[in-house]
């Protein structure tokens, strides 16, 4: 036990292994104290620290220097230390500058919600509709982009990019050679394929459910439906290149969209191939499992009478009616 | 026990002379008809005349075009989903290259159907609307006699091309 280290967040106690990251740390713990994160992804190596929706306060820094951090700091690339004490929801300055950190991410975001096809299930959604303001401020002119055909597959809308580099480092670590990358610098950066490239390769449909806004979208589900009018199925296949195990968007017998398994964070369990993802659209190439479990406050279980929550009904019916 | 003090004990007793000739009740009768001949009318010659609506009266669906005749209306859903009668049906489609005049983005609806006989017109989904495309009117949904003419397309949703903000037709009382 003496090699673990004990950590505090938000007044939860946890050990884990030195070296943990303080997200992966508050992940451990579990429930509302977790950090939102939009570019670290726990799967891919060198991703986190772009983003700076996870900062967190650390008011003790270790047991031996006990100071605290000066600033905030980025809870997915700052390693824990022992006895470190960190606040995340319960420390004002936090919800504050995330507050700006949503602002800064929504200055170029055409927020275009009604037309995108990731509504529903983007993370920068969710993000600011819990952390942040109401109303934009923003008055100047938001940058554009025409939008890039990246295969036949893949449509990249850089309008509604946030520069996290997950696609990126999907490209990198997933693929076996990457075609595109971060071009120019600073607010001019983009997304981009080297000259109009097209990917082609077997895994390079992952870039499009790392993407946590909607600026990788699947072009076989584009404007076809909205994800709440579509039933999430776990299915599977057997497969030779991935492990075929996949969720199926499905309405009725239609299936409208292969895409990975994601977990509470949003991360995907298992990269799986593009022949899956999409070329197997119909349901007889599939093994259903069952409906996969939504959360109750996802838009995605609205009008869907398995909610996750079961009601038993009562067994004593009448009075006095012992059965 | 009793209740109310507004109870009446129930006798039957013989009529007297008076009352077996029933003239005097029918005069009474006919009385109460009469006056009613110059009482101001309940009921209203309905086609004609229309009464007056409320200010906040929920009718038929107008899906809005804007002032350069797009439709406003862009598929996103939000109306269907928050419907709580589902009555709501679309089917969205990508704007072509030259539809740029009929639809004001990128995507639209190119089925939308409202089941009018599942509505309850509660205008929940002019309240979810984000891009100002759909409001109830004070028109009423007239009655048919088939169940299929209550589901209404786009040809009967649409607001007509050329139509101005009219108030019989377009009544945008949440501003």
């Amino acid at each position: 036990m003496s090699d673990l280290f004990k950590v505090t967040i938000d007044g939860q106690t946890v050990e884990v292994a030195p070296g943990t990251s303080i997200l992966n740390a508050a992940r451990s713990i579990g429930g509302e104290i977790v950090p939102p994160a939009m570019c670290y992804y726990s799967k891919l190596k060198g991703s986190g620290g772009k983003c700076r929706t996870c900062l967190v306060e650390v008011s003790k820094g270790s047991e031996k220097d006990p100071r605290p951090m000066p600033k905030l700091v980025a809870s997915c690339s700052t390693p824990i230390m022992d006895g470190m004490e960190v606040k995340n929801i319960t420390s004002p300055r936090v919800l504050e500058a995330r507050k700006g950190v949503v602002e800064f991410l929504l200055i170029n975001h055409p927020l275009d919600c009604p037309v995108c096809d990731q509504a529903g299930e983007c993370h920068l959604q969710d993000l600011s509709y819990e952390h942040g303001a109401a109303r934009s401020r923003y008055e100047e002119e938001r940058r554009t982009y025409d939008r890039i055909d990246i295969g036949d597959k893949i449509q990249l809308h850089m309008n509604r990019c946030i520069l996290c580099y997950r696609c990126v480092f999907t490209a990198d670590q997933i693929t076996n050679d990457r075609k595109h990358g971060i071009l120019f610098r600073g607010d001019k950066a983009e997304i981009s394929t080297y000259i109009e490239n097209v990917i082609e390769n077997d895994f390079s449909g992952n870039v499009i459910d790392v993407c946590p806004v909607g600026a990788l979208t699947d072009k076989t589900f584009r404007f076809k439906s909205r994800v709440w009018f579509v039933k999430p199925m776990n299915a599977h296949r057997s497969c030779t290149s991935c492990s075929g195990k996949v969720a199926l968007w499905m309405s009725g017998d239609e299936v409208y969209r292969v895409t990975a398994r994601k977990d509470t964070y949003g991360e995907v369990e298992e990269f799986i191939c593009n022949t899956c993802r999409f070329d197997k659209k119909k349901a007889s190439d599939w093994i259903i499992e069952g409906p996969r479990k939504i959360e109750r406050t996802s838009v995605i279980s609205l009008n869907k009478y398995e909610k996750g929550v079961k009601v038993e009904a009562p067994k004593k019916i009448g009075y006095g009616n012992t059965l | 026990m009793q209740l109310t003090n507004r109870s009446k004990v129930v006798v039957q007793k013989e009529m007297s002379f008076m009352e077996k000739l029933y003239i005097p009740a029918i005069l009474g009768g006919m009385k109460i008809t009469m006056s009613h001949f110059f009482k101001k009318k309940a009921t209203i010659q309905y086609p004609e005349q229309k009464r007056e609506f409320s200010f906040v009266y929920r009718g038929k669906h107008i899906l809005k075009r804007d002032e350069k005749g797009r439709e406003n209306c862009t598929a996103c859903g939000l109306c269907a989903v928050s419907c709580p009668a589902e009555a709501i049906t679309i089917v969205a489609d990508e704007r072509q290259k030259g539809e740029e005049h009929l639809y004001r983005e990128e995507k639209y609806a190119k089925v939308y159907e409202i089941n009018m006989l599942r509505c309850i017109f509660c205008g929940l989904c002019e309240e979810a609307c984000p891009k100002d495309a759909i409001y109830l009117t004070e028109e009423l949904v007239p009655a048919q006699y088939n169940r299929n003419d209550f589901i209404y397309g786009k040809d009967k949703l649409v607001q007509p091309l050329g139509t101005s903000a009219h108030p019989k037709t377009y009544k945008p009382y949440k501003k």
